[in-house]
């Protein structure tokens, strides 16, 4: 599976700390929809065999493969955000851009046949609900290269018994 | 009606129909949802008397309110038949993704009649039902019928209830799963296997409206985040499992079939080793923020790659009472359990009663004849293999197992009638059902709370044990508080039993888990979901009348006041190691602690209840039938 190698942030979700709760979707359905449901929700959480875990949303990849996919050109891609947009007069819910992703982070609503994924929530000045809610705080809202940092310190704080033995580990699991 | 659809499913499975009753608001003001609701939907489906396994007992699912919406941990369902284990109220929870398809799906409760020719597998899609032929999920395990279902329907987001392979051979004791998680006790899988009923499954899609959105976010947003503080952080770092070096300290951890309350080698079986040596990940059911249960795995030896979520009562039951000291065994022998969908408890409590048979020599090696071991095997206490290998025969209902899996209470009277034995002596089960993991020698009032359990003894219905282990009372002794304190522990669990909300949110609310620290902002919870106008008294009246039907219903059934009690054990042999050595519940307390409890109750010297207060409690149709 080719991993985003975006400019572009995106709702990341690490896997150690997702307890599979769902509240995200909940949070998610509810601030588009104004209910609580699931299906309606643009991140989605996985679970396979009893303990692979994550939460996936739109990774805003650079030269995202469902802009490329869509045979109406319906979607477009901000260029200094990289969230995916959807014109309402264009999209004809053939469904080829939920085909080109490879997060299944594209869904299409039953009611306004229209394509949709994760914005951000850039219309709320609080930013991403999903992100806010999360009780693990699992979800940030980050880049590749955040990310390549967070990696970094993980690695070193991975061999810290070796280097700094007198200095007790907290905690950090959930 | 916000919170409702106000529509109840009706399924029959011998005539292959369906229809849909209405019921009034009125109705979800006094049954609200989950074990209340669906004892209620029992008590009005059920023929009176029926045996546990005829078509005439139903099975009956109730959602909760808060299914669905961001309420931390009400992603809970009742679940109730008659249990085949007592003869009585079988009245089950389990939470996740189940109920949520439920309600998404518009249906506040299920009730499913008669039972299948051939084995079925219920498909809920939306207001459709689908009745799909279960051949081809026989012998699977209940992940993998899940999944298989999931599968066959092309939809990871249609969630099923199923049984395994104990339900489908009709373990007295089977349970149903949902999610990883199961409506645990009382038998229910044997009463679905009765119906050759394999799964419910269901695909809900609409949205969940709420009579006052802003409110109930803000509110469940706050809980979220205090319940990832110190109220919850005995259950998120090593979740209940750390009870067993507690209960250790106090003398009360079961140890060899109860016949002592301290095991040399608790270290080794505690929720400290489990979550240094085995812990894989913790997860949470839907919609719970907490998040408890610790998946755990055997890294190596005969049983490496076995994998379950281990709690406090599945570790206790299947490490220090079969005096086993060796985690990987726990491990299998609780994922045999979850994995073919038996109830653990009353499985090790089984073994652990057959372990005793065994060694006062009753049981000879003979009787454990078997395909893996031609000759038979020595079943003594501290033996994993041979444990393990009795929990796959009693799966299998495979030689011996024939007899195990009707639980120790109808095996031990097969077996003493054969042999002409008192092995009933040491089943750890009252009216038919195991007992926790809390030894009701050294904790008199959770005593008298397990001999007056509804469904028989059980931790989760009556939190009698609290005030005895913080100090309120001398949990040696018996005094004239009893009473009061047996009737206002079960009536607190039938609140959050009956919302449903699990009880480790208890502390979430103010800091404080008594009512008035929980009861008002509880209110708050319900009025936000449903517009209601429920205040302090209406929430403690939940589960008043919670227990008031499952009460009645009891009743109904036959019961007597000398089925309030508790294994021989605990009133006739003394442990004679630890802080709670030499200690018995005498016939005497005994009796004065239900005279007690009784009285607290309102209800009459022979444990009736007085038709005035059934009126009262809004149950006409109760106080007509079974009201003195």
């Amino acid at each position: 599976m080719p991993l985003s190698t975006s400019k572009y942030r995106y709702i990341d979700c690490d896997p150690d700390l997702c307890i599979g709760c769902q509240i995200c979707e909940y949070v998610c359905s509810y601030s588009k929809t104004g209910e609580y449901n699931t299906y309606r929700s643009r991140i989605r959480t996985v679970r396979v065999d009893e303990v692979l875990i994550t939460a996936l949303a739109c990774r805003t990849c650079e030269n995202a493969p469902c802009v490329v996919a869509c045979p109406q050109n319906a979607l477009t891609q901000h260029p200094e955000t990289g969230i995916i947009m959807v014109d309402a007069q264009k999209c004809d819910a053939c469904a080829w851009c939920i085909e080109a992703c490879d997060f299944g982070a594209i869904s299409i609503n039953p009611a306004s046949k229209l394509a949709e994924m994760c914005d951000q929530c850039e219309e709320l000045e609080e930013g991403p609900q999903c992100v806010k809610w999360c009780p693990k705080e699992a979800l940030s809202l980050t880049t590749p290269d955040q990310q390549g940092q967070k990696a970094r310190k993980a690695a070193i704080k991975s061999i810290k018994d070796e280097i700094l033995p007198v200095i007790p580990l907290k905690e950090t699991t959930c | 009606m916000f919170g409702y659809s106000g529509k109840i499913l009706h399924i029959d499975l011998t005539e292959r129909k369906t229809w849909v009753e209405e019921k009034p608001e009125d109705w979800y003001k006094t049954w609200i949802g989950g074990v209340s609701m669906a004892t209620r939907l029992c008590w009005e489906n059920i023929k009176p008397g029926c045996d546990a396994y005829s078509p005439d007992n139903p099975v009956c699912i109730a959602n909760g309110i808060f299914a669905g919406t961001p309420v931390p941990v009400g992603g809970k369902y009742g679940l109730a038949s008659k249990s085949p284990q007592t003869g009585m109220i079988g009245d089950s929870l389990s939470g996740s993704w189940f109920t949520i398809a439920l309600k998404r799906a518009n249906w506040d409760g299920v009730v499913i009649h008669g039972a299948s020719e051939k084995w079925v597998n219920i498909f809920i899609d939306d207001d459709r039902v689908e009745f799909r032929d279960a051949t081809k999920l026989l012998g699977k395990g209940t992940f993998e019928t899940e999944e298989a279902i999931r599968d066959g329907l092309a939809d990871d987001q249609v969630r099923s209830a199923t049984i395994g392979p104990s339900g489908e051979n009709m373990v007295r004791f089977a349970n149903v799963t949902n999610d990883g998680r199961q409506a645990g006790r009382t038998g229910h899988g044997a009463v679905w296997g009765s119906k050759k009923l394999k799964a419910v499954s269901v695909r809900g899609t609409h949205g969940i409206p709420v009579a006052d959105p802003e409110t109930l976010n803000q509110l469940a947003f706050d809980i979220t985040k205090e319940a990832q503080g110190p109220h919850t952080s005995k259950y998120r770092l090593l979740g209940t499992s750390t009870n067993v070096l507690n209960m250790n300290k106090l003398g009360l951890l079961p140890t060899r079939n109860y016949q002592e309350g301290v095991f040399e080698d608790a270290e080794k079986v505690s929720g400290e080793y489990l979550h240094d040596h085995h812990k894989v990940k913790t997860i949470a059911c839907a919609q719970c923020p907490i998040a408890c249960e610790q998946m755990s795995v055997v890294k190596s030896g005969p049983w490496e790659g076995s994998m379950t979520g281990i709690e406090y009562e599945c570790l206790f039951a299947n490490g220090s009472n079969l005096g086993i000291n060796d985690m990987n065994a726990v491990i299998k022998l609780i994922s045999i359990a979850d994995g073919s969908g038996m109830d653990a408890i009353t499985m090790g409590l089984t073994i652990s009663w057959a372990m005793e048979t065994f060694e006062k020599g009753i049981f000879k090696k003979e009787d454990f004849k078997c395909k893996k071991y031609p000759e038979g095997f020595e079943l003594k206490f501290g033996n994993g293999e041979a444990a393990v290998t009795t929990a796959e025969l009693i799966r299998d209902r495979e030689g011996i197992g024939k007899v195990l899996s009707e639980g120790t209470h109808v095996a031990s009277q097969m077996i003493d009638k054969e042999r002409g034995t008192e092995t009933w002596k040491w089943t750890m089960q009252a009216k038919g059902l195991e007992t926790a993991g809390y030894d009701g020698r050294g904790l008199k009032t959770f005593a008298l709370g397990s001999a007056v359990g509804v469904r028989g003894p059980c931790h989760n219905r009556t939190a009698a044990y609290d005030p005895d282990i913080q100090g309120e009372v001398d949990r040696f002794k018996v005094d004239e508080r009893r009473g009061e304190l047996a009737k206002d522990t079960e009536e607190y669990a039938a609140v959050y039993d009956t919302l449903p909300l699990c009880k480790f949110i208890r502390r979430c609310f103010t800091g404080k888990a008594d009512r008035a620290g929980a009861w008002p902002t509880i209110a708050k919870l319900i009025n936000a979901t449903t517009g209601w106008e429920f205040k302090y008294e209406d929430v403690d009246l939940i589960g008043v009348r919670a227990h008031t039907i499952k009460k009645a219903f009891n009743i109904r059934e036959g019961w007597k006041r000398e089925d309030d009690t508790i294994p021989y054990r605990w009133m006739h042999d003394p442990m004679t190691k630890g802080p709670s050595a030499g200690h018995v519940v005498s016939d005497e307390e005994l009796e004065y602690m239900k005279d007690l409890y009784y009285t607290a109750k309102g209800w009459t010297k022979e444990g009736m209840i007085p038709k005035q207060q059934l009126i009262e409690l809004g149950m006409p149709d109760v106080a007509e039938q079974i009201g003195v």
